[in-house]
Parts: structure tokens; sequence; C-alpha cells
């Protein structure tokens, strides 16, 4: 390369924030959606520090204190079916609700944007084997599925978060294949491979980009469900099993405790409506703040 | 037009065909013999070897599935091994009873839905839109399951005004169409209809909202008509989606109320999944999954169908 003598003003680079900044600063216009931010947090930090914070010990049963009421001296939420106190069970059920609701998402997203980032980018053959395949996974209804795939792998944790992934990464390929579909015949795209760059690098640099907000919206607005789901299949008794405290599994086994204590009963099922009416709204949030029409 | 069904129907086939694969091979993935089910686990190799013939688990998968769907085909669906009844008719027993809980719970689901989705986006910033958008959220966010359990304690144990579980008085499944039978019906059917309620009232509302802004509708008032007959357009232009996504509801509900089934001790196919899966009952679980899944597949089909033929724009494409 020429050096030349000529004194270049220096640029002045000015830092910018960045696309996810400025969705950052949107979404504190949604009240709802901070809110729901807020409850989110108390829940989580709730279940994560649960062995400090807990008043109690979980599995600690006692046939003495069995179903006392909300308000009891020493148990603020009262006791469960086997003298359990309450509050303590609901905090490390959040573990494993949270768990239950949001890894499913997680892995599903990851699967699912990386399928369609296939499929959309190779097109053709590639592309009608990945959806016709995944066609097959709609021709089911998702609570039968998520269903039937646990309880013919048997119940338990991981099983259960197998069956729901499986259950939402047809959902996100789909979105994330017919994104890259609109962007991969794009100009600047053709301008990149006539440039030089692999198949690989364009995809990270200048498909990722556009795929993953919708993406990424469209899975937040999963988690409310699999909250749902989840809990439903711990208490199908498909899920987490007994001992264990998980908000879906509490409400099966409280169930026998509807006639003489129905608050108690109903305590746990107010919690999953809580989280997954707080994963909708935030989803609603992020999906107005980014802009991006359902 | 005969055409567009010929092509659905091509379509919906390998679909179908696909179904019946995964229905029967779903079992499978579960770790250990299907025969421990049946046979105690020290049973002579023998009486194994018999009943591994008489259930056809001695022959290859490829095989065994063949053999089971022939039979299908011929509504043969197999014996249910946890009550030795024939399995189709333990399904079309159960089913009648699911489809009846879902269809009506798809219809109050979708009547509320309309209402109030139509009176949002009409009004949109009103109180009334306030009122609908809360009620869909929560619908759509509500576990079913635990609203079943509190309109129990609300209208069962508190209020005593609709029994708490099963669908007859005296346990019985035999469904008549009487007061005393619907009363069974109210809470299941209520219970299940807040899913179908929020997202069509979200549907009709972005619609509604959407076809308010197009220049037809503008035309329409410019021309001095009454806001009854604008309202009139805008109904019949949101009808065909509306129409498909009522379609799907009442599919998804089918397979989707084993939880509310559950709560209110259902006799439907909710209950029967129940018994196959802890009972590791593999007939019954196969035929129950394999005409559940059909149903939708069919529904699908018939959305798909029916909806050009009520909005002639899409069979042109």
């Amino acid at each position: 390369m020429m050096k030349d003598n000529i004194d270049h003003p220096q640029p002045q680079y000015q830092k910018t924030k960045g696309y996810w900044h400025a969705v950052l600063r949107q979404l504190k216009n949604e009240p709802l959606a901070i809110i729901s931010a807020g409850i989110l947090l108390v829940l989580i930090i709730a279940a994560l520090f649960a062995p400090w914070l807990a008043p109690a010990d979980p599995f600690k049963a006692s046939m003495l204190k069995r179903l006392m009421p909300i308000g009891s001296p020493g148990n603020l939420l009262g006791t469960d079916e086997l003298g359990r106190d309450m509050l303590t069970r609901l905090m490390y059920g959040g573990r494993l609700s949270l768990i239950m609701g949001i890894v499913p998402v997680f892995s599903a997203f990851c699967i699912g944007t990386t399928l369609g980032l296939i499929a959309g980018y190779l097109g053709g053959r590639v592309n009608m084997v990945i959806m016709r395949i995944l066609d097959i996974f709609y021709a089911f209804p998702s609570v039968l599925l998520a269903v039937a795939i646990s309880g013919a792998l048997g119940p338990g944790l991981s099983n259960s978060l197998i069956a729901l992934t499986l259950v939402f990464v047809p959902q996100i390929v789909r979105v994330a294949e017919s994104v890259t579909t609109q962007v991969r015949q794009l100009d600047y795209i053709e301008a990149a491979r006539m440039s030089g760059s692999s198949n690989l690098s364009i995809i990270r640099v200048h498909i990722l980009a556009n795929v993953l907000g919708p993406v990424f919206v469209y899975a937040t607005g999963l988690l409310s469900v699999s909250m749902i789901l989840a809990s439903g299949l711990s208490f199908l008794g498909l899920g987490v099993k007994p001992p264990e405290p998980e908000w879906g599994l509490m409400l099966n086994t409280l169930r026998s405790a509807i006639y003489n204590k129905p608050y108690i009963a109903a305590l746990p099922g107010g919690f999953i409506f809580i989280t997954s009416i707080a994963f909708n709204l935030l989803a609603d949030g992020i999906r107005s703040a980014m802009d991006i029409k359902k | 037009m005969l055409s567009y069904i010929l092509k659905r129907l091509l379509y919906a086939l390998p679909i179908a065909l696909s179904v019946t694969v995964v229905s029967f091979m779903l079992v499978y993935l579960a770790p250990g013999d299907p025969l421990n089910a049946i046979a105690p686990a020290d049973a002579p190799a023998d009486v194994i070897q018999a009943l591994k013939s008489a259930y056809g688990l001695d022959k290859p998968i490829p095989i065994q599935y063949g053999l089971w769907l022939w039979r299908a085909l011929h509504g043969d669906l197999g014996t249910s091994i946890s009550s030795g009844r024939a399995v189709l008719g333990e399904v079309l027993g159960a089913i009648s009873n699911t489809f009846m809980l879902a269809t009506i719970a798809s219809f109050i689901g979708v009547f509320i839905g309309c209402v109030l989705g139509a009176l949002a986006g009409y009004w949109r910033g009103s109180w009334i839109d306030k009122i609908a958008t809360t009620l869909s959220v929560i619908g759509v966010s509500i576990p079913h399951y635990w609203l079943g359990l509190v309109l129990t304690i609300i209208f069962s144990i508190t209020l005593g005004w609709f029994p708490a579980m099963g669908a007859g008085p005296g346990g019985s499944s035999e469904w008549v169409w009487d007061y005393e039978h619907l009363k069974y019906l109210v809470l299941p059917a209520v219970t299940l209809s807040v899913i179908p309620m929020g997202i069509i009232t979200r549907t009709v509302r972005a619609l509604v909202a959407d076809m308010l802004e197009q220049e037809f509708v503008i035309a329409l008032r410019a021309r001095g008509l009454s806001s009854l007959v604008v309202f009139r357009h805008v109904a019949k232009n949101t009808a065909p989606t509306v129409l498909a996504v009522t379609g799907l509801q009442i599919g998804y509900l089918m397979g989707g109320s084993i939880l509310v089934e559950t709560v209110f001790a259902w006799p439907g196919t909710g209950f029967l999944l129940n018994t196959a899966i802890f009972q590791r009952d593999i007939p019954l679980l196969q035929g129950t999954l394999l005409v559940l899944c059909m149903i939708f597949v069919v529904l699908n089909l018939l959305v798909d169908i029916v909806q050009p033929l009520i909005d002639p724009r899409m069979g042109r494409t």
C-alpha cells in the first residue's frame, strides 16, 4: 500500500451504543414489562437463594402440623398435607419450576435457530427435508405431543425437559427459516458472497443479526407456555417426582386438601400463574420495544 | 376448486402416514421391554415367548408397524393390556366425551373472544379495550388446570352450584342431554374455554383494528353508511381467519384437554392417556394417540378446504 504524506484528520469515532441498548431504552417506556421483570427478578432471587432465605427445611415433615392455615405463627403461608412449611416449599419449588420453564425454551432456541439457519440458507433439498420432517410435529397438538413424549420416555425431570424442547423446536425453526430465506435473497448478501466471504462468515455476520431478533421475541413468548406445560407435566405426575418441591407437583399433591384448606391448595398454582403472566407481559413489552409485529 | 381440494388431500396424506409412524414408534423411545407391563419379571422363558408371539412382539419392528397399520386401517387397534377390551371401543367411547367438551369449550371461547375482540378493536384504547386485553392476557397465561381447581373451590365446594367431578350422577359415563348431566359439563367447559377465548380475542382485536384502517372502510364511511353497516363489512372480512383459528383450537383442545380432564375426572381421552401411560398399556397409548392425531390432521384439512370456500381470494393463490 502506498503511503501518503497528507495529514488525515482523525475520524471522530463515537462508540455507538448498539441495537440492544436502544431496545433496553425503549423498554423503559413499557411500565407493564418493567413491573413484570421486577416480579420475575424477585421470584428468581427467592428461588436462587432459597437455602439462605427460606425459613425452614423443605423436606421436614411433621404429622402434628399438617395443613396449618395461612398466617400461622412460624408458618407464614401455612403447611402442606405432610406438615411441611409452604413458604419454604414455594421458594424451593421456584427452582425446579423456573428451570423446567426456561431450559426447554433456551435449548429449543439454540437448536431451532441453528436448524432454521441451515434450512433457510442452504435452501433447496436440505430445506425441504428439514421442513417436511418438522411438519410431522405440527400434526400433533402441542400438549398432546409433550404428554405423549414424556409419557413414553417415563416420568422424570430430564425426560420432561426433552419432551418440551421437542415441542418448541419446530416452531422456532419455522420462524428462523422464514427470516433467513427472506434475508438470503437481499443484495448485500450477494455482495458479501462476491467479495469472497465464506458461507459461515456470511451467516455469522450478516444473517444471524437479522434472524436473532424475531426468534428471540418468539422464544420469550414461549416462556409462559413452557411454564404452564412444564408444571402441567408435573401435575400429571410426568415431571418431577415427590418429595421434590415443584409448583405443579405441589398443586397435584395438595388436591386432596381442596375441601378443608382451599387457599393453601390453590397457592402453588397461583405462583405458576403469576410467573406465566409476567413472562407474557415481558414478552409483549420486548416485542413492541423491538418493533416486531406478531 | 376441485384441484385445490385434491392438492390439499395429497398433501395431507404423507402427514397422516408419518403420524401413524410417530404414534407407533413413540413407545419404542421408552427404555425396557414393552412386555414388562404384562409378564412378571420372573416368568419362565416359554411363557414370555408365547406372550411375545401373541402380541406380535417377536417380529422385527417394521413388520410390526406394517401389521399394526393394516389392522388399524381395518378398525382393529388391538387389545388394551390393562382392561383386556378392544382399544377402538375404549377410544371411541372416550373421544365422544372429549369431543363434546372441546367443541363446547371452543364455542364458548370463540363467542366471547369474537365479541370482546371486535369491541376492543372497534374502540381501541377505550375502557372496553383495556378489559378485553387484560382478559385475553389472563386467558393465555393462566394454567388452566389451576383455573379448574379454583373454579371447583368457588362454585362446587363453597357455593355448591355444580358437581366437582365426573360426567354424570353416580359416576356414570353414559352421556345424556339433560339438566342433571349438563351440570357436570359447565365447569370443565368453562375452564377449557379460556384458552381459545384469549387467543381469539387477540386475533379478532388485531384483525378488526387493522381492517378499520383499510381504504375500503374509509370509503364506506365517506359514503355515509352507518357504523352497523361498516361493522358488517368488517365482520365479513375477518370471518375466514376466525374460522381457521377456531378449527385449529378445537383440535388443540382435543389434545390438550388431558389436564382439565384429570382435574374434573372427565371420562375422556385424557383419562385414557393417563391410564395408558402409567400402566404402560402400549396398544392403548398407540391407539389413543393415533385417533387424536388423525382428528387433528382432518380438522386441519377441513380448515384448509373450507377457508377458500368462504373467502374466494384464497382459492386463487
